[in-house]
């Protein structure tokens, strides 16, 4: 086990790194340049802006110059958001990320488990169908319009919540945010719970559990649910990258600055040093969370060793 | 075991006869291995696989639904367009000569304020007939859906069946590759790539569009193509071919792959909705599709502009993505439970 989470860390550094060439590569590679949007620029003031962003040099100064900044952790200055560097911007948006992620996952976890095992304990009753109809929808509606359509509900014409900014934490502007966020891993969560359960409560050591007498209370929290929830954990790992391209859209839906909304600022605008950042940080975040993950499967369930 | 073969055969008897089916197909096959086993016994019978597997489909009324709907939709969009046209003289992008015409008009309503069945949808701000521009859009979300996806069977079929195929060394290799690229946030470097190199001319932006996502939504498929042919490659078919001397390339491709059609075929009936959402959301983020191209997508992202004002423009083209996205859902899961008897979740 410990070997097992060194050898995922040391994997890490080699693998955020590869993301990152590749991600300069790209920036490097296409034509243009972060200054090269506007008209065109006097010849003078284009050498002295190359001078000044280093872009004079050969690219392998350049690049190593760019590895050398994310192995001290320290990315530099952001090109287009003036004065501040990019570990201020990652400082100031991720709090708003994170809140979001959070909660909209810890609501998918709580109404999905729920409603799945519910589907699943009443197998083919009408509550089942309602609830994987519902999960069905939650799958096929795109969170870019179940968000505009629930600010069109509850603050156009109900006028009940705020439809957009961020009012921090705790604050009524979250719940339309966090609601469309958390529609789909709901929905995905309520089904692999059901399945899993399903095939968990046909096993002959529920039946054990049921026939010595316990209560189905017991037998469902206590015994069916650590084995049928293996798969929500396993979908863990790729929801963390889902949740990246829904809190993007959900930050755009919702004027939030998080660091979905700056990532896509920063690269219409060839902001390098915060695209970077930004890439560099949200791997990094995505593997250890990935690790954490993994480690939590081995601890749930003892027929995984590593 | 021996008894449930019994019925099998029985029951295929009865349907050779012509008699009335008494055992249904579920109990007919049991699991993989007898359902493979039934395939060459069905080939005698007369009754193939894919026969039982569409009978087992039509019998599923939600994927019906979707198959019908999804047909509809296709047709729609292909046809729809030039209907329109040489009905009302609209297109995606006729813009009225009149002045007073430039406006948006909500749905079944004339000019002038009374009911007319001119504009189903509505139209957008500048005039537009709103259905021509979904229906417009419809085709390239589904053209973007089908080719990516198209993409991710050849990229995840060739090197899912390469990898299980040889084993050893070069499969843990090559899904230790595939591991790692699950691993990354690809969305982001899709984002960067459509970003830095994009907003030049609305064709190289589709064209960039179905590489990028058909480069990132093979890793699925080549996880169980790979499965079943670790499942297959043991069995006497391949050893025979094997032993007649048939080159390694030609027994993946031509021994081993057809025999893995049918989860193929399920997990690229699920990618095509799956891209679809992808395809939506960077033309969401102003990233893919462009003006005058229209794509779901970014008929939803305009519609937003004006959604305090004008809802139907954000509610329409988002409506019928929903629709299509619900049905090839549940076609997919129809499929799967038609294809594939042992993957239903009871």
């Amino acid at each position: 086990m410990f070997r097992f989470i060194i050898r995922r860390l040391v994997i890490t550094v080699p693998l955020v790194l590869v993301v990152i060439s590749l991600t300069w590569g790209l920036i490097r590679l296409a034509p243009g340049n972060f200054y090269s949007s506007e008209k065109a620029l006097p010849p003078a003031i284009e050498k002295n802006i190359r001078e000044k962003y280093g872009l004079d040099k050969p690219w392998y100064v350049q690049y190593g110059r760019m590895i050398g900044n994310v192995l001290r952790g320290d990315f530099g200055l952001s090109l287009r958001y003036q004065g501040q560097s990019v570990n201020q911007i990652l400082a100031q948006t991720l709090p708003v990320s994170a809140t979001l992620g959070l909660l909209a996952y810890g609501l998918a976890l709580v109404v999905g488990v729920a409603a799945g095992t519910l589907a699943a304990v009443k197998q083919n009753s009408r509550l089942d169908y309602i609830s994987m109809a519902l999960a069905m929808l939650g799958i096929s509606v795109p969170n870019f319009v179940l968000g505009p359509i629930l600010v069109l509900i509850f603050s156009l014409n109900l006028y009940w919540l705020p439809p957009s900014r961020w009012g921090g934490f705790p604050s009524w502007n979250l719940v339309l945010p966090v609601l469309t966020l958390s529609a789909v891993y709901m929905a995905y969560i309520a089904r692999l719970t059901r399945a899993g359960m399903l095939e968990v409560l046909r096993s002959d050591y529920i039946r054990t559990a049921r026939a010595k007498g316990l209560s189905e209370r017991a037998v469902i929290f206590r015994h069916a649910m650590r084995g049928g929830l293996l798969p929500v954990v396993s979908f863990t790992g790729p929801a963390l990258a889902f949740l990246i391209s829904g809190t993007v859209v959900v930050e755009r839906i919702f004027a939030l600055p998080g660091l979905g909304n700056y990532f896509i600022n920063a690269s219409l605008n060839r902001d390098e040093p915060l695209i970077i950042g930004i890439v560099a940080f949200t791997s990094i975040l995505i593997m250890l969370l990935n690790l954490a993950v993994d480690i939590a499967y081995g601890l749930i369930d003892p027929r995984i060793r590593y | 075991m021996s008894e449930r073969s019994d019925e099998r055969l029985t029951g295929i008897e009865d349907t050779v006869n012509g008699k009335p089916h008494l055992i249904s197909p579920e109990e007919m096959v049991p699991d993989r291995a007898e359902a493979f086993g039934a395939q060459d016994e069905e080939a005698v019978a007369g009754v193939s696989l894919w026969r039982d597997a569409w009978r087992r489909l039509l019998r599923n009324k939600l994927a019906v639904f979707g198959l019908i709907v999804v047909i509809l939709i296709a047709l729609a969009s292909l046809i729809g367009p030039p209907i329109i046209r040489w009905a009302t003289g609209y297109t995606y992008d006729y813009i009225p000569r009149d002045p007073d015409l430039i406006r948006a008009f909500p749905p079944f309503t004339a000019p002038d304020g009374s009911f007319s069945w001119a504009h189903p949808m509505g139209t957008d701000t500048a005039g537009r007939d709103l259905l021509a521009r979904v229906l417009i859009g419809g085709r390239i979300s589904l053209l973007v859906g089908i080719i990516s996806t198209l993409v991710s069977l050849l990229i995840g079929v060739a090197y899912g069946a390469t990898a299980g195929y040889l084993g050893g060394r070069v499969d843990n290799v090559m899904m230790r590759i595939v591991d790692v690229l699950y691993a990354l946030p690809y969305m982001m470097i899709v984002i960067v790539l459509l970003a830095v190199f994009g907003q030049r001319s609305p064709m190289g932006q589709l064209i960039l569009l179905f590489i990028a996502l058909g480069s990132v939504s093979w890793l699925t498929m080549a996880r169980i193509v790979r499965g079943q042919v670790i499942s297959l490659k043991n069995q006497e078919f391949i050893l025979a071919a094997r032993a007649t001397g048939v080159s390694t390339p030609k027994i993946i491709f031509r021994h081993l792959v057809p025999n893995v059609l049918g989860p193929v075929i399920v997990y690229a009936t699920l990618t095509v909705p799956s891209v679809m959402l992808q395809e939506a959301f960077l033309s969401f983020l102003g990233l893919g599709v462009q003006a005058p191209l229209s794509s779901w997508g970014s008929l939803v992202a305009e519609g937003i502009q004006n959604i305090a004002i004008f809802p139907w423009q954000m509610i329409f083209p988002g409506a019928t993505m929903a629709l299509t996205l619900f049905s090839l859902n549940f076609l997919g899961d129809g499929l799967r439970d038609a294809l594939d008897p042992q993957m239903r979740k009871v």
